[in-house]
Parts: structure tokens; C-alpha cells; sequence
């Protein structure tokens, strides 16, 4: 007797488990059991297990029976006419969904030509193996497995046309590359995702050399002729948002310039280019700190002492600026209404982005990189046919990855561009390698794809041969114009009077507690003190009570707490952030006494 | 030439000396030359000395913590024997530093004198050590409910091997289990309540207690291994019991040992406890491949045990030794300390690091150190 399980629990017992998953599987192939039910009968434990929850992943396969597979050329003829889809193949048995638990009864064949009577399925393309993401690494059978992950990884970041009516969109930080590509390499996921609707990345001419070390540690060079051909330029797109809001008492938020006397009024400067509506029109060139949307709010706490004050409008100023590093060109502009019913404003800034050093690039392989050096065209190496470069990749970064289809990409690329077709180097299917070198050769190039090259300053012949070919190349996300950062002075945080935090607030980089125990270990401990005074106060303190007090203005005085005016008081030196303790300690009712002594 | 010695004999360490005048002898060097090797060997000793000022606590810190961060694999496995694990890395490290009472994997290598060291009787050793309870001598316990009696059934073959007979198994047994009534018959113990016929849940405990009876053995030696080591066989344990082990005749009591630093500070004393916290520590550390001077350890080792007995580098160890009120606040939980410090008036000196740090004034410590002596009018 085997027990049956359904969804980890028992529901009864059978007294032969072969006979019910064999019709189980006979039923579902069918369907009259749906195709998402999975079975397996687990003879070492004598059970059979049934699933039907949901979030398990089930991938499809062609059901092989004694060793012949269910697909026929009959059925391709009729999809191929049209006159079946895939979910028919399902409907009819030719193709079922297996779950993680049923592989375990499956032999399945990765091609056909290798089908045994003991195959219970075969893969409908070897490449069904891999994910969407990774199926469009050209070659990627020759790699090793982290490689193809980073690969697909980086596709991901890559800059592109993510929808083609991005125009009339407001999504938060969008970029569009201006010129995109289909590459030259494509694999059969290229064809079916639809990738030309879509694409990602440019062809470009790739070295591979090193070059005076501005391509160290997987950094690469950029031709400069290229950029300003327009090479991986893209648009960066940000709406600012604001809306009227209301608030208790009929109060509402309004969308104007301010008038002068709004608590908060910025310069006349910053409200320069903003129309009667209190927005700015469109087509404006706008920086950090200038004004997108005007904006008051009312005041934020009604004392009732301020109802009575007629003179001046106790409106707050709540503008929208462009934030800290912020640019652009104010690009559309959004006049609606939210869910609420209340005014909503959003306007679209966009910013052109030129490539520039440290950003970052990536081929399909994982060999992602940050760009070194923008080299001058004439600096540029270049091959005795008179080829420069587009970008020069460090040869270095190959060997410990072992990308082997970077290097066939690169070969492949070469052959399709000069002979003007698109290269197949679908995982498992490509095109064979050695084709493409007899292809080459036949085009009149060295059929290892190198070339010879002359150093571009000097024009002497390089003394080795220089891989050179065509690549697809992907700008990331990632550009230094989002990211560079840094401070000499700036803001402080108003309860420790230490520097902000981060990049939006102009903030320091932290010396943290580890950083700080190094000018310790190191003895050096005039160097600690004076990188730790970004807080520093003096503050008087009566030398009776050990408190701090205060100098009073008016009267030119000292002040203690307890003592009063003409305590004995003197000025001591201390970080803000201990003073910040002494007073919290105050408030949890401990008497900090500072007992003052000479230094010298 | 002895008097030369006998002006050094505070400005060098002995060794060096006797060093030195081995040399001297066996190279024949007259008076000036042994002069000439003194002084030079005096000047490299000073200036190979650690200089004041120089944080040696903290560069210790680092200098054991940055390996850490590199430290991998938790545990480490004896071939073929389940549940022998030990406990190594940074967990171990932690544990050590953190002085605790309890460690995780206690384990003894036990070293053997002659002849038994080469291997003579070497199981047999291994096994009277093991600790034996009852359920590792038993086959099965059933509990009979209608008589009210217990039944168990005797693995007779095993207690042969671990040296047991009847007699001796009947004496253990009387002896923890009082009020009840033993009958053997075959390779069946029958127990029966004296008291009250059907307490059955009584009866029911008992069968639970029963089956942690100590029988014979060791106490804490938990598994045994022999293992040979160059030419010697070493017994390997799971379980420590370092005072026990040391009883025995035929135990090295030159090298055996324990993991467990406070077993080795309560029967050898403190200069013992802290020699076993450096080789604990230099172990885990050397078998990751790391390196780590050794002297950083040995600080570490002095500060957990100058005081007399092993203390952990935790708030309730070494940490609460600090003068600071500040520097224990920053450490581990500041409220309690601040409000304890409030509640007795303490005062800070401000005389160590962190304090200073925390109100921006100079540490004392390297260039912070020097001060003026003479008061400035």
C-alpha cells in the first residue's frame, strides 16, 4: 500500500502507485487534469506526491514516448501554417509542464539525435535550459556558468528604448539611449522576445590591447571621435512632482509664484523662469536650486495670536527646486489631478548624457567595465587598413574570467559586419566558430581576426598582432553624473551640528569607528583630533556648578545656570556632540559636573 | 669577563646572555670582543622594544580582527564518528575571548605513557574511558502496564566489551534507584515498585531516568577516538574531564589536555589557564592559515587573566574594570552605567582613549602622551 499525498498532505492510500501516476500522467496529457498538477511516486519512501500549489515553477517539454518524441514535423507544418499555437501542443499532450519534484521521474534529452527508448522527454530547444536573460548571451555555451550570470545580470542595467511611447510617460529616472542597435551576434531570443522593438546597445570595434594603463582593472577606452559621432549617448529623463494638497480648516496648498513675504522666500533669482502660473515653461534650462514649481503652503501650527496679525501672510514657502547636482532642460509638463481631486503638477526634466570617464559599459559576457580615458582620435591606434578603434578592452580582464564567447563574439562580429549578415550564436546552435574564421579569411582578413596596428602618437607597427573585431556594447545605468560627490564644507545637521549624510544632502564621508582606531594604532593623535572638529564649540561653564551656561548679549555677560550673572565661569573646548550628551543626561535627571582643572 | 655579564643582567633577558656566553666560549672571543657582541646586542634589544605610547592593545585588535574577517568553515568534522564535531574559527575565537563557561565543543587529547602510548590495549583504554550510561547497554525498554513492571532487555556483548559484569551493573543500579525491586532472568531486567503496585506514572518517569544512569566510565568523555599521531597513539575525546582523566595510571599527565580554559585554571592555576587561552587562540588561528604574532595574543591572554582568574572580554569581564564612566557607556549598555555612575557620583578622570575621543580632546597616547611637567606661570 503507498500513501498518496496531495500538497504535503495525506489523503489516503493506493494499492499500486504506478498504476495511478501512469493514468494520472494519461489524464493530464489528455486534459482533463490540468497541465500545472504535477505527480511523483517516491519509491524509497512508498509514497506518491501530488502538487497543485502555486509558486511552484514548471517549465515545458516534449514528451518522448519510446523514444520517439511527440512532436512531429506534422505539428510544425501546422504552426507554421498558423493553424495551432503553442497552448495546443499542451491541450494535446505534445508538450507538458513538469515542476521541480516531477524532473525527478523525467530523463530528458537535450537533443534529439540522442533519444533512448528510456527518455521521458526531450527539450523543446536546448537553449530552453537557460533564462530569458541569459538565452540572449550570444555563445554562451562556451562560458562558464558565473560569467553568463553577470551577463545577464548587466543586461538588465542596460540603457535603451524600454517603451516606445516613453514620450507621454512620467516614470521616475528613465534613460533612453539615442541610437540603439540590434547587434550583429543575435541568438534565436533576439528573434522571439522581439528584441528590435527594444533594443539595447550598439555595434561598435572593439581592440584588444592595453593602452598606457588607463585601462587597468577592467576599465576601457573610449574613442573620442566616437562620442562625438554619437556613440552611447542617452537622455536622461526625471519629472519633478508636486500637488495642491489640503489640509484641516479649508486650507489648501497653491501652486504660484510666492508672493515676497512667504515665510522661506527664496532669492528673486531662483523664481526667474517661472510663468504666471507659477510653472516653469517648457524648454527652460534649469540647474540645481532653481525653482520648477512654485509653491506656498499655509502655515504649519495656527496659534491663535496669529489669526489677529493682519499685517504679513503667514504662508509657508514649498517650492519644488531641481535637487542638489541636479540639470537639464525642462522637457513636458503635466497639468492634472490626482485621486483626491487635487491639482497635481509634473514636469519632466531631461538631461543629454555624453559618455564620459567612470561610465560604466558592459558586453554581453560580464565583462562590465568603467570607462578609463577618453582617448584623443589621433592617440588612438589604428590598423593598417586604417580602422580606429571605437573602444579598447584590456586583454587582462580575459584569462582569470575565461569568456570564451567574448572572444567568438568579437569573431563573429567581424565576419557579419564585413560579409553584412546577422551572425547566429544562439547557446548550443550557433553558428561553428571555424566557419567563421574560413569566412573571414575568404573576406581577405586574418582568419584569427587579429590585425596589425601602429601606436596612433607615434606611428610605430605594434610588434604583436591586435584582436580587433565588432562587438554589441551596452551603456549601464550606472553614469558617474548621478554619483559624484564631494565636500569641503557644507551643511551640518541641526541637533549635532556634524555634517550630513549623503550624497542629496551634500553630506561628508563618514570616519568611522574602525577609521578612527587606524589614527589611534597609528599614534597620531593630533591628526584624530583635528579631523574630529567638524562639531567643535567652546562654551563657558561656571566653574561652581560644573554646568554650561550662556553669554548673554545684551548684558555683555556670563551666565551660569544656578549662579547666575558674575559666577566664575570659563570657556572650555568640546565636541557639539558631547554637549548634545550632557544635556540629554540633564534630562534624564543626571547631574553632569564638569570639574574644571588648568591645562598647563 | 663575568662581571661584563653581571652589569647586563638587568638590561638583558637572561636567554640572550647565556646566548651570548655560549658564543663567547665556544668561538673563543676575548674580553673586548664579548663587550663589543653585548653592546650591540643591548642596543638592538632596546630599540626592538615596543616604544611608550605605542597603543598595543588596540594594534593587538586589529591585528586579531582583520584575520577574522577572513576566518571561514565553523566547524571540523572527525572522519567517520557522527556528532564529533569542534567548534573552530571565529566562533571559536569569540568564544575563548568571551571568556565562557560553557564552551560549545569541550575536547580532551589524552597522551599515553609507554607501553600504551604504542599502541597496546589501546580500544579497551579508549572505551573504559567513554562514559557509559545505562541505555548505551541496553537493547529495549518496555513498559508493562498491567504488571506494572518495567522490562528491559541487556545488551550482554557490549557490556563485555566496556568490561562490565552483572555484580558490578546490579551495584550501579541499587544504587540510584532506590525503591524499587531488580530481577534478572536471561537477558531481561525486571524492575518493580516496592512501594505502591500501580503507579504507572511513577513507573514512567523512571523509564526516562533510567536511561541517563551513569554506569561506568569517565564523566563528561562523550565519545572516544583513537588516533595516531607520528609513531604514538593519542586518545581524542568529545567531553572534557581533565581531573579525572589525570587520575588514571596510564595517562601521560605531562601532555594531556583540554580545550576547556576553566578546567585547565582550576586545577593548574592562572599562568596555566592564560599559556592555554594563547595556544587556544594561536591554534584556531594557524589551522585557518592565517598569521598572527603571537605576542599580540599573548596581551590579549594577559589582560583576561592579570587579574587572578580568567575573565572574558565582555561588560562583565575586563570591560568592567575601566576607570570611565564614558568608555563603559560606549561599550555595551549605556544607560545602565550612566545611571549607575549618577547614582554613586563617580568621576571620570578622562584618562584613557575613548573618552577623550568622544569630547575631542588629545588621546593619550603617542604624540598625545608627553605633557609638561613644570606648571606654566
Amino acid at each position: 500500500m503507498s500513501e498518496v499525498f496531495l500538497n504535503g498532505k495525506f489523503i489516503g492510500v493506493v494499492s499500486d502507485a504506478k498504476k495511478l501516476t501512469d493514468s494520472f500522467l494519461e489524464e493530464r496529457r489528455k486534459g482533463k487534469i490540468h497541465y500545472s498538477i504535477n505527480v511523483l511516486y517516491e519509491g524509497a519512501l512508498d509514497q506518491v506526491n501530488i502538487e497543485s500549489s502555486r509558486g511552484r515553477a514548471i517549465r515545458p517539454l516534449v514528451v518522448v514516448k519510446d523514444g520517439k518524441p511527440m512532436l512531429t514535423d506534422k505539428h510544425i507544418e501546422q504552426i507554421e501554417k498558423g493553424e495551432l499555437i503553442f497552448s495546443d501542443l499542451v491541450k494535446q499532450g505534445v508538450i507538458e509542464y513538469l515542476d521541480a519534484m516531477e524532473e525527478e521521474s523525467a530523463l530528458v534529452a537535450f537533443f534529439e539525435g540522442e533519444l533512448t527508448p528510456e527518455h521521458t522527454h526531450m527539450e523543446i530547444l536546448p537553449l530552453a535550459i537557460v533564462g530569458l536573460c541569459t538565452s540572449l548571451v550570444p555563445f554562451g555555451n562556451f562560458n562558464q556558468s558565473t560569467r553568463l550570470n553577470a551577463g545577464s545580470k548587466n543586461q538588465k542595467q542596460a540603457l535603451g528604448l524600454y517603451a516606445a511611447n516613453y514620450l507621454v510617460r512620467m516614470d521616475m529616472d528613465v534613460n533612453i539611449l539615442h541610437t540603439p542597435q540590434l547587434p550583429i551576434v543575435k541568438t534565436i531570443m533576439h528573434d522571439s522576445s522581439e528584441y528590435e522593438k527594444h533594443p539595447s546597445g550598439q555595434n561598435v570595434v572593439l581592440a584588444i590591447l592595453s593602452f598606457d594603463g588607463y585601462n587597468m582593472e577592467d576599465a576601457i577606452l573610449l574613442n573620442k571621435a566616437s562620442i562625438e559621432r554619437g556613440l552611447a549617448r542617452s537622455t536622461y529623463y526625471r519629472p519633478v512632482i508636486s500637488e495642491e494638497l489640503r489640509y484641516s480648516g479649508g486650507l489648501i496648498d497653491e501652486i504660484s509664484i510666492p508672493d515676497k513675504d512667504v515665510k522661506g522666500y527664496k532669492a528673486e533669482h531662483d523664481y526667474r523662469m517661472l510663468e504666471a502660473d507659477g510653472i516653469i515653461h517648457p524648454e527652460a534650462v534649469v540647474a540645481e536650486g532653481d525653482v520648477v514649481i512654485g509653491k506656498t503652503s499655509p502655515p504649519r501650527f495656527l496659534s491663535s495670536l496669529d489669526e489677529y496679525n493682519l499685517t504679513t501672510s503667514s504662508r509657508r514657502e514649498s517650492s519644488m527646486t531641481l535637487k542638489h547636482g541636479e540639470k537639464g532642460v525642462v522637457d513636458f509638463i503635466l497639468l492634472t489631478e490626482n485621486v483626491e481631486g487635487n491639482k497635481l503638477v509634473q514636469v519632466r526634466v531631461r538631461d543629454q548624457r555624453i559618455p564620459e570617464i567612470g561610465d560604466k559599459f558592459t558586453s554581453r559576457h560580464g565583462q562590465k567595465g568603467v570607462v578609463g580615458l577618453i582617448v584623443d582620435t589621433p592617440d588612438m591606434p589604428y590598423s593598417a587598413s586604417g580602422i580606429v578603434p571605437d573602444i579598447i578592452f584590456n586583454p587582462h580582464g580575459i584569462p582569470s574570467r575565461m569568456t570564451m564567447s567574448h572572444l567568438i563574439e568579437l569573431l563573429g562580429g567581424k565576419a557579419g559586419a564585413l560579409s553584412g549578415r546577422y551572425i547566429d550564436g544562439t547557446s548550443f546552435e550557433s553558428e561553428n566558430h571555424e566557419d567563421l574564421r574560413k569566412e573571414l579569411a575568404s573576406l581577405g582578413f586574418r582568419e584569427d581576426g587579429t590585425e596589425t596596428f601602429y601606436n596612433g602618437r607615434t606611428g610605430e607597427m605594434f610588434k604583436a598582432q591586435i584582436y580587433v573585431g565588432n562587438m554589441y556594447y551596452l551603456k549601464l545605468k550606472h553614469m558617474v553624473a548621478n554619483k559624484v560627490h564631494a565636500r569641503a564644507r557644507g551643511p551640518i545637521q541641526l541637533l549635532t551640528r556634524q555634517p550630513t549624510e549623503g550624497r542629496a544632502k551634500e553630506g561628508g564621508l563618514r570616519l568611522g569607528e574602525m577609521e578612527k582606531d587606524t589614527f589611534v594604532s597609528h599614534g597620531a593623535t593630533m591628526v584624530l583630533k583635528e579631523r574630529f572638529d567638524s562639531d567643535k564649540v567652546a562654551v563657558p561653564v561656571c566653574v561652581k556648578s560644573g554646568l554650561i551656561g550662556y553669554y548673554d548679549k545684551r548684558r555683555d555677560r556670563l551666565v551660569s545656570p544656578i549662579f547666575g550673572e558674575g559666577a566664575d565661569m570659563e570657556y572650555v573646548e568640546m565636541s557639539y556632540a558631547f554637549k548634545l550628551l550632557l544635556d540629554e543626561l540633564k534630562s534624564l535627571g543626571i547631574y553632569p559636573k564638569l570639574i574644571l582643572k588648568e591645562k598647563y | 669577563m663575568k662581571e661584563l655579564f653581571d652589569d647586563y643582567k638587568d638590561k638583558l633577558p637572561t636567554v640572550v646572555l647565556e646566548e651570548i656566553e655560549a658564543l663567547a666560549e665556544s668561538r673563543n672571543l676575548n674580553k673586548t670582543q664579548v663587550k663589543k657582541v653585548i653592546e650591540l646586542a643591548y642596543e638592538e634589544y632596546r630599540n626592538s622594544m615596543i616604544e611608550p605610547g605605542e597603543s598595543v592593545g588596540l594594534i593587538s585588535a586589529q591585528s586579531v580582527g582583520e584575520p577574522g574577517t577572513q576566518m571561514t568553515l565553523n566547524t571540523f568534522h572527525f572522519a567517520g564518528v557522527a556528532e564529533f564535531n569542534v567548534t573552530v574559527g571565529l566562533p571559536r575565537i569569540i568564544e575563548i575571548l568571551d571568556g565562557r563557561k560553557n564552551i560549545s565543543t569541550p575536547m580532551m587529547e589524552i597522551y599515553l605513557v609507554e607501553p600504551y602510548s604504542k599502541g597496546k590495549d589501546i580500544k579497551t583504554i579508549a572505551e573504559s574511558i567513554k562514559q557509559t550510561q545505562f541505555k548505551d547497554i541496553v537493547k529495549e525498554i518496555n513498559l508493562d502496564i498491567t504488571e506494572a513492571t518495567l522490562e528491559i532487555k541487556i545488551d550482554f556483548e557490549k557490556m563485555k566489551r566496556l568490561g562490565l559484569n552483572e555484580a558490578k551493573l546490579g551495584k550501579v543500579l541499587e544504587k540510584s534507584l532506590k525503591g524499587f525491586t531488580l530481577k534478572l532472568k536471561d537477558d531481561t531486567l525486571t524492575l518493580k515498585s516496592k512501594g505502591k503496585q500501580d503507579n504507572i506514572a511513577e513507573l514512567y518517569k523512571l523509564k526516562e531516568k533510567i536511561k541517563s544512569v551513569y554506569v561506568s566510565g569517565i564523566k563528561g568523555i562523550l565519545q572516544v577516538l583513537p588516533v595516531k599521531r607520528e609513531d604514538e597513539f593519542v586518545i581524542v575525546t568529545a567531553g572534557s574531564n581533565l581531573k579525572d582523566v589525570m587520575k588514571l595510571e596510564y595517562v601521560d599527565k605531562t601532555r594531556t589536555t583540554t580545550n576547556d580554559i576553566f578546567e585547565i585554571q582550576a586545577l593548574f592555576g592562572i599562568e596555566a589557564a592564560r599559556q592555554a587561552v594563547i595556544n587556544e587562540v594561536y591554534n584556531v588561528i594557524e589551522n585557518q592559515g592565517l598569521n598572527v604574532d603571537i605576542r599580540h595574543i599573548m596581551l590579549i591572554a594577559d589582560v583576561m587573566s592579570f587579574s587572578g582568574k580568567v575573565r572574558g572580554i565582555t561588560r562583565y569581564g575586563v570591560v568592567s574594570d575601566k576607570s570611565s564612566v564614558l568608555a563603559r557607556a560606549s561599550f555595551e549598555t549605556p544607560i545602565k552605567h550612566m545611571v549607575e555612575a549618577a547614582l554613586t557620583g563617580e568621576v571620570d578622570p578622562l584618562t584613557s582613549v575613548v573618552e577623550n575621543v568622544m569630547i575631542n580632546q588629545a588621546i593619550p597616547v603617542g604624540t598625545g602622551l608627553p605633557e609638561l611637567i613644570s606648571k606654566v606661570k
